[in-house]
């Protein structure tokens, strides 16, 4: 991305708000929802608009789980650990996908094709342990039927 | 300030009015554990152990305020227990090798452990350890072991509350909270400005100076960088620094140190610091005994004939060095050929100031400036030319005042203003005339002030005429609204301060520019006022004093004109020598006379023109030229290596003397460690000289006889004890009466042969009236004293003109101005302009900060700042080798790509030798105070 695209994308996110520092949230939501993550530089952009260190807004974005600073893959996992899918090995689920994967919670493969996190409930329980692909759930999973979904990884 | 009554454990405790129950606490003596609590932040209440009980109800003692009749209990049974657990908490997250840290000892986690009473058996059943995480040491200077953090915030708060930086904060909030900067990036690639303020309040040894030493020893001392004059503690082992820490008691910093001040000590002990005199052999240096290189001297200067001499005195030196020098090129020498760096940064000040208000100097003190509700910063890149002084400039912008910063180019302080005016570069008159303009239009001065205390208002106003808002809009670049913004602001705050630096001084129109900044503070009243006034920021620790010494080619010391017989026959009588009342040559022109011919010796003590001259190329032909040079330095500089001789004079560490800070503190530095090396006080070798020419031109006397001045001189200041005192004005006049040339006569004149700084400055407050009441004995209060101090009995002038201007008729004078464009405009062949700035990291020619291995590992080469449209254009890449080539020469540097300078503008510092800036600058100057333009030439850039 050009510096000038990615400057005119964040002046127009930017346009909707007046440049406050109580603005912080709504304006890390908003860059959010244009660029899918938070960049160093859109961080910075972001302090310089709202006139804060820009170590204030990361420490505020570090602390929501709803922020995340990598870019998504093209295939976004997002794992289970809610209660049912806890008690039926939800961390061994995620384990394994972390092994295979080699990333962390909240962090996308080097080939940008994964990207992991891990959520309080997906709202199927009955299907535990289970995880989201892209909005698709894999259901009643195990490290072995974890192992054949990201195969090709190996 | 109302008294507050209130028992603590029983004990009847008087405290002030607004203070904690923790402060107070403490104060008496009774001891509160805490851990986050710093007298200079707010208190936060993090740590959860200055727990009391009050009322029955417990509460954090640091965030609670005294009342009156409070019962204060600190130590309940609840409460011993609740600070345990608090205490064990801390500990299992804290890396516990007390023995092997830094801190052991001045640790106040292991303070309040013990105190509490906590043994490694009590951690053990919180089970496993945490896990280590590595330590930042990528600043060159401290380091941040997260190991030992128990997250006080003390360092977070200390860079948002007092350096208004926030270079750090807590993220990654919960289980897992950790001291960040932005990005979790290590220190070195952040904003930090190294000062190590955090480190030095850090309470545990999770923040450790690397640099540092616990020293054997202590001494008060003053900062040798910029004009702030911070006081300080320098520590010693053997003959070593090895520490320092900020003075809390002093005034103009209140224990504040920048990086340089704080970590800058190191070149006194650099090895590269010259230990003999050298004497130059077929164009090798060889060294040389004193008596060799002096006689030397001598012979050469015997037959050199009064104008023939030059000398250039040191903004670095102390006033007693500075005294002696130039009372030794007027009586020894028998010329006024003694000039010194202020010619090439505050001279318009000096010139300017004069005129309109009497008085060439910062009208306030640095304290004062956080006073201000509103402040316009115009051509001063304070953040980086003076750290200290900027604080009190981003308190008041932090505190909802108004900060109005000019400059060309978007500087660090643009992040703390209100209002930024992006002026074109020399067009400072148009735009300071602009919000005049707005200001007489709108009806906002303020003419009782006007009427009562100033002369010339309407000839000034028919002068505003020139400058409606189009033109000015036109010629400065900045929008009408701003500019009518900052003229509103300014105008009606009530307590407006302008401060000021190079980007004023530095043009062919230099005086103008400041006389500029003195029509816009008497048109609106704000001078002699705490709060307001015209703070020329000076940029050398002793700038000032070595003005006030005279080391200047038309006056005398303390600023009595050389022209004035009055002032001859004064000088005449104290020093016992005929002196000539011819005006001696200016910086410049002192290297212009020496490649005409008409200067033959010259003698620079702790300047190096090779760099710091505009047009540098015309220095070294005129050091090529010359017929014998003598350089005295600490270091063998880029101008010394064009000496016949070479002299090692001492730092101020190894002298005692006095330096006078930009708000004119006079204040002592001291002999901390022994002199490295046969190294020797610059007053000590010029009355050396002295002495030994003296005894060529007349044999018959002995010179080693001792005069009995110095005596005499300090009978001087007690007689000089009467005058009842309140103004500026009433203050010179009395002075004069005061130093009748009866009592002056007496002096013995030929005086070379002091034998300590103290008798000097006896001599120097016999002949400068504003220097009168200074003596040693009084400076050895941590206040240090501002002059005018015209009696032993005046507690110095903190604010100039509150009741009178200094002029002749006690009135300030509005002079009318018409806008002048810098002297080489950029054309087709030399499109951009350059502008000279500064690092942080660096003091003027780095001769000293080069050698500090932390500050030049932070800044270790020039760059050429450059708009990303002009790199562009030019095909440019970031980090590029590039030439800038003026009509006077070339340099080359790395590009820099940075929307901080405006399209058609670079920017380069003059810090690098290898990188030599001022061999493109211009040598036109300001036809009234002779400095050179340095902040407009015309360049072109090309690849290297």
């Amino acid at each position: 991305m050009s510096d000038s695209s990615l400057q005119q994308r964040l002046d127009e996110v930017f346009s909707s708000f007046q440049g406050r520092a109580q603005e912080l949230i709504p304006v890390l939501q908003a860059v959010q929802r244009e660029f899918g993550y938070l960049s160093g530089e859109t961080m910075l952009a972001i302090a310089n608009f709202l006139r804060i260190p820009a170590s204030r807004v990361f420490g505020v974005a570090t602390f929501y789980a709803q922020f995340r600073f990598s870019a998504i893959g093209r295939k976004h996992i997002m794992a289970c650990r809610g209660t049912a899918c806890h008690v039926r090995g939800a961390p061994r689920i995620v384990d394994e996908i972390k092994n295979i994967l080699k990333i962390e919670e909240g962090e996308t493969t080097a080939d940008g094709e994964y990207s992991l996190e891990t959520v309080a409930c997906i709202g199927c329980c009955g299907l535990a342990p289970c995880i989201m692909i892209n909005g698709e759930v894999k259901a009643k999973l195990t490290p072995k039927k974890i192992a054949e979904l990201f195969a090709k990884k190996e | 300030m109302t008294e507050i009554n209130l028992l603590i454990n029983g004990k009847a405790v008087v405290a002030e009015e607004g203070q904690s129950v923790l402060a107070a606490a403490l104060a008496h003596n009774i001891y509160i554990p805490h851990l986050c609590d710093h007298p200079d932040l707010k208190p936060t209440g993090a740590c959860r152990l200055c727990l009391v009980e009050i009322a029955g109800q417990v509460v954090t003692a640091c965030t609670t305020q005294v009342l009156e009749g409070l019962e204060v209990k600190t130590d309940t049974a609840e409460i011993e227990r609740v600070r345990k657990t608090t205490v064990e908490l801390l500990l299992i997250n804290h890396e516990r090798n007390c023995l092997e840290c830094a801190s052991d000892a001045s640790c106040e986690l292991q303070k309040v452990a013990q105190y509490v009473g906590i043994g490694l058996h009590d951690l053990k059943k919180y089970g496993a350890a945490v896990k280590r995480v590595d330590i930042d040491d990528s600043n060159p200077f401290f380091n941040i072991d997260h190991n030992k953090c128990i997250k006080c915030g003390i360092c977070i708060r200390t860079c948002d509350e007092l350096q208004n930086l926030g270079v750090i904060d807590f993220a990654n909030r919960g289980y897992d909270t950790v001291v960040s900067t932005f990005d979790g990036r290590p220190l070195i690639e952040s904003d930090c400005k190294s000062c190590g303020e955090c480190a030095v309040r850090c309470p545990t040894g999770a923040m450790t100076l690397k640099t540092q030493q616990t020293p054997t020893r202590e001494e008060k001392t003053i900062c040798p960088y910029c004009g702030c004059g911070c006081g300080m503690y320098l520590g010693v082992r053997d003959n070593k620094i090895v520490s320092a820490r900020g003075d809390r008691e002093n005034p103009s910093n209140s224990g504040s140190l920048c990086v340089k001040g704080r970590f800058g000590y190191e070149f006194v002990n650099s090895p590269e610091r010259l230990t003999t005199p050298l004497i130059k052999e077929s164009g090798e240096f060889r060294k040389a005994t004193w008596d060799e290189a002096l006689d030397l001297i001598a012979k050469k200067l015997v037959a050199i004939k009064g104008d023939k001499f030059a000398l250039l005195a040191s903004a670095k030196a102390t006033n007693e060095d500075n005294y002696v020098l130039q009372k030794f090129v007027r009586v020894v020498m028998g010329t006024n050929n003694v000039d010194h760096c202020a010619r090439l940064c505050h001279a318009p000040t000096v010139a300017g100031l004069a005129q309109s208000f009497g008085s060439g100097a910062m009208t306030n003190a640095t304290k004062d400036i956080g006073m201000a509700k509103c402040i316009f910063a115009i051509g001063t890149n304070t953040t980086a030319a003076h750290p200290i002084i900027a604080l009190q400039v981003k308190k008041v912008a932090r505190e909802g005042g108004i900060l109005i910063v000019a400059n060309p180019r978007k500087i660090d302080l643009c992040r703390h203003a209100t209002i930024f005016l992006q002026h074109k570069p020399g067009t400072d008159v148009a735009l300071m005339m602009g919000m005049m303009r707005v200001i007489v239009d709108e009806k906002l001065q303020n003419e009782n002030f006007i009427k009562a205390r100033c002369d010339n208002f309407s000839e000034f106003k028919k002068s505003l005429a020139a400058f409606d808002l189009d033109f000015v809009e036109k010629t400065t670049g900045v929008a009408r609204e701003k500019i009518i913004a900052a003229a509103r602001a300014y105008a009606t705050s009530g307590t407006s301060a302008i401060l000021y630096s190079m980007g004023i001084t530095q043009h062919t129109h230099g005086t103008d520019n400041v006389l500029a900044t003195s029509n816009l503070a008497l048109l609106t009243g704000n001078v002699g006022r705490p709060g307001t006034g015209v703070n020329p920021l000076r940029g050398q620790n002793n700038v000032q004093g070595a003005c006030d010494m005279g080391a200047l080619p038309n006056v005398y010391p303390g600023y009595q004109k050389i022209v004035d017989a009055k002032n001859q026959k004064k000088f005449e009588s104290a020093w016992g020598a005929k002196l000539s009342n011819k005006i001696g040559l200016t910086h410049m022109e002192i290297f212009d006379a020496i490649t005409d011919g008409k200067v033959d010796f010259l003698y620079t003590v702790g300047e190096n023109p090779v760099l710091s001259e505009a047009n540098a190329g015309h220095v070294i032909e005129a050091l090529n030229e010359i017929k014998f040079f003598v350089a005295q330095d600490i270091f063998l500089t880029e101008t010394a290596q064009f000496a016949d001789v070479v002299l090692p004079a001492v730092t101020y560490a190894e002298k005692d003397g006095t330096f006078t800070n930009t708000e004119r503190r006079v204040q002592r530095v001291r002999k901390i460690i022994e002199p490295i090396g046969d190294a020797k006080p610059d007053w000590w070798i010029i009355c050396q000289l002295a002495k030994r020419l003296e005894a060529i031109r007349h044999p018959v006397l002995d010179t080693g006889s001792k005069s009995v001045r110095g005596v005499q001189c300090s009978q001087h200041s007690v007689d000089s004890a009467v005058k009842p005192r309140n103004d500026a004005v009433q203050q010179n006049e009395a002075m004069q009466r005061n130093n009748d040339a009866e009592r002056l006569g007496k002096l013995n004149a030929s005086g070379f042969d002091f034998e300590n700084a103290e008798q000097i400055m006896d001599e120097i407050t016999a002949v400068t009236p504003s220097y009168a009441g200074i003596n040693y004995e009084r400076l050895e209060c941590a206040a240090g004293l501002q002059w005018p101090c015209p009696n032993n009995e005046h507690p110095g002038t903190p604010i100039l003109h509150t009741e009178k201007f200094a002029t002749v008729s006690g009135k300030g004078n509005f002079m009318p101005l018409v806008y002048k464009p810098s002297a080489e405009l950029p054309d087709d062949e030399y499109p951009l302009i350059l502008t000279t700035d500064r690092s942080l990291f660096h003091f003027h020619t780095a001769t000293m900060t080069r050698k500090v291995k932390g500050l030049e590992e932070l800044r270790p080469f020039e760059v050429v700042r450059i708009n990303p449209i002009d790199a562009e254009e030019l095909k440019i890449n970031d980090g590029e080798m590039i030439k800038v080539i003026s009509r006077r020469g070339e340099v080359a540097a790395k590009a820099k790509i940075t929307i901080a300078s405006p399209v058609g503008v670079i920017a380069m510092t003059f810090h690098f030798a290898e990188s030599p800036t001022n061999m493109v600058t211009n040598p036109a100057v300001d036809p009234v105070a002779k400095i050179p333009e340095t902040k407009v030439a015309a360049v072109r850039i090309e690849k290297a």
